[in-house]
């Protein structure tokens, strides 16, 4: 018997690597735990958050969204509609603009490709739906979501602006 | 039974003697039965409490903290889930035996506590063959398991069961072989005796010259409660979950209950038969009356063999199923019966300590 045979065996008999295994586990036991007690804490999100999306304004109240169909065209689950008219006053508008949510996959892409910034994404991520059809978000949906967070659109654009 | 009888009114007392003998004596186990079991089943929804916690907190997370002041009422909460959810019979299943497995499984776990002594005399039956008993009864579980898998007319549940079966023979043998060590140290099936025969404290306990005998017992205990690295029965990457993926609502709680019961009743045998049951560690040299023997010693050693067994699942990857069945046949019986023929040759010999004792044990037999 060699020696290294010798030690295999009183090794594995006095259950040396268990040990040492248990003792990893058993220190990890007295550790400071990391979990997040989610519904009162939450993580911090950054200003590039890709959540519910939302249409803007200007500041006079004029809707931004000049149905260029620009998003539309990128979208790459086909998730958004757009029908255009003209308006009375002779802008060019949307009559429909419509995001499938179900179909969405937050890619961003639509707030990249908006030459008015109007179709942005929000950090809202705690959103759900009760009914079939909720999941369409219509252009009325939209602005009021945009309406309702402008004050936290405007800010994470301006943080996020001098790394775009 | 006497204190009872001298705060009763004496109608009470009258009525008792009125009743004919057997059912004196019914009523009295029965008491008996339900001062065990009420205390065990709470016991089995705690463990199950605190294994999630532990384990929760071995891998730095928090476990169950939302039902009740930091999560104390979610095996509770589990409970009632449970029985509220419905039992689905498979069409094709044995409806019978499908029913009846659960119950075969949890039976032999809770019967076997009738020979437990919690202390000195007190105990639901003091069997002179109290080890055949446990033995008998924990190789019985596994018949609830294997009668599932058949039922439940599904290959997976069958793999699992089949698996199962094959692992609780193999380990069988070197728990009864750990056990004749045991019996051979103590010279007495009571286990009773074999507590008394450890007294003394700490380093007179069996636990010393019988150490591989312990940790072919206890692993094998493992092993036959079908907990992890052991758990091949019910391993979830490969056959979903063993045996009772077709188990549902109550019959699968009962499941459930009876693998945690089995938990607590091989956690409290090692402590009866290697670390003194309700002996104090401190002997003869403490006399306080919580350093001195007392239940409260047995309740803690069992305590600390069941965080064992949630220590190993928190830390140990699953066995693959032929390394199993090596370290069950090719390992721990040798190694057993190795140790059973030293502790031979030293009884004979009269080495170390406890040999002494063990000879006059004999000779007094």
């Amino acid at each position: 018997m060699t020696m290294r045979t010798i030690k295999y065996y009183l090794k594995s008999f006095l259950f040396l690597e268990l040990v040492k295994g248990l003792m990893v586990t058993g220190g990890y036991l007295f550790k400071r735990k990391i979990t997040l007690q989610y519904p009162e804490q939450k993580t911090p999100i950054s200003p590039r958050f890709r959540g519910l999306h939302a249409q803007r304004r200007y500041a006079n109240g004029e809707e931004r969204c000049i149905a260029c169909k620009l998003c539309e065209a990128v979208c790459p689950a086909l998730a958004i509609t757009i029908d255009v008219e003209e308006r009375d006053d002779g802008t060019r508008r949307t009559s429909k603009y419509d995001i499938d949510l179900f179909k969405c996959i937050y890619c961003g892409f639509c707030e990249e490709a908006c030459p008015v910034d109007a179709i942005v994404e929000t950090d809202v991520f705690e959103y759900h739906f009760e009914n079939r059809g909720e999941n369409i978000m219509t252009k009325d949906k939209l602005l009021a979501v945009g309406d309702k967070y402008e004050e936290s659109i405007a800010a994470n654009r301006a943080a996020d602006a001098p790394y775009r | 039974m006497e204190w009872l009888f001298s705060l009763a009114p004496d109608f009470m007392v009258d009525f008792w003697n009125w009743l004919p003998q057997w059912i004196q004596v019914l009523a009295e186990n029965l008491l008996y039965i339900v001062l065990i079991m009420v205390p065990l089943m709470l016991c089995v929804a705690y463990v199950t409490y605190a294994e999630r916690k532990i384990i929760g907190y071995m891998q730095v997370r928090l476990g169950p903290n939302r039902v009740g002041p930091k999560g104390w009422l979610q095996p509770i909460a589990d409970a009632i889930k449970l029985m509220f959810k419905e039992v689905i019979i498979p069409t094709n299943s044995n409806k019978f035996l499908f029913l009846f497995a659960p119950i075969l499984t949890l039976g032999p776990a809770l019967a076997a506590w009738a020979v437990i002594p919690f202390f000195e005399g007190v105990q639901l039956s003091n069997l002179n063959a109290g080890l055949l008993y446990i033995l008998a009864l924990t190789s019985m579980g596994v018949y609830g398991v294997i009668i599932a898998g058949w039922a439940s007319n599904s290959k997976y549940a069958i793999l699992g069961a089949l698996r199962s079966a094959a692992q609780v023979v193999a380990y069988e043998i070197a728990m009864g072989f750990a056990l004749v060590g045991v019996l051979m140290a103590s010279g007495s099936l009571n286990l009773g005796d074999i507590i008394a025969r450890q007294e003394g404290g700490f380093m007179s306990w069996f636990w010393l010259p019988l150490l591989p005998l312990l940790a072919v017992y206890f692993i094998s205990g493992v092993a036959e409660t079908n907990r992890a690295p052991f758990d091949v029965a019910e391993g979830e990457s490969e056959i979903v979950a063993g045996f009772h993926v077709d188990y549902s609502g109550m019959a699968f709680a009962v499941f459930f209950l009876a693998e945690y019961a089995n938990i607590i009743l091989i956690a409290a045998l090692t402590s009866l038969m290697f670390f003194g049951g309700w002996m104090s560690p401190f002997g003869s040299m403490a006399d306080h009356a919580l350093l001195g023997d007392g239940t409260h010693w047995f309740i803690l050693k069992t305590m600390f063999f069941i965080y064992m067994f949630l220590w190993f699942r928190a830390t140990f990857p699953r066995y693959r199923y032929d390394q199993i069945m090596r370290l069950g046949w090719k390992v721990f019986i040798p190694v057993t019966i190795v140790w059973l023929v030293v502790e031979a040759v030293m009884v004979v010999m009269q080495v170390g300590p406890w040999a002494v004792d063990t000879a006059a044990s004999v000779a007094g037999a």
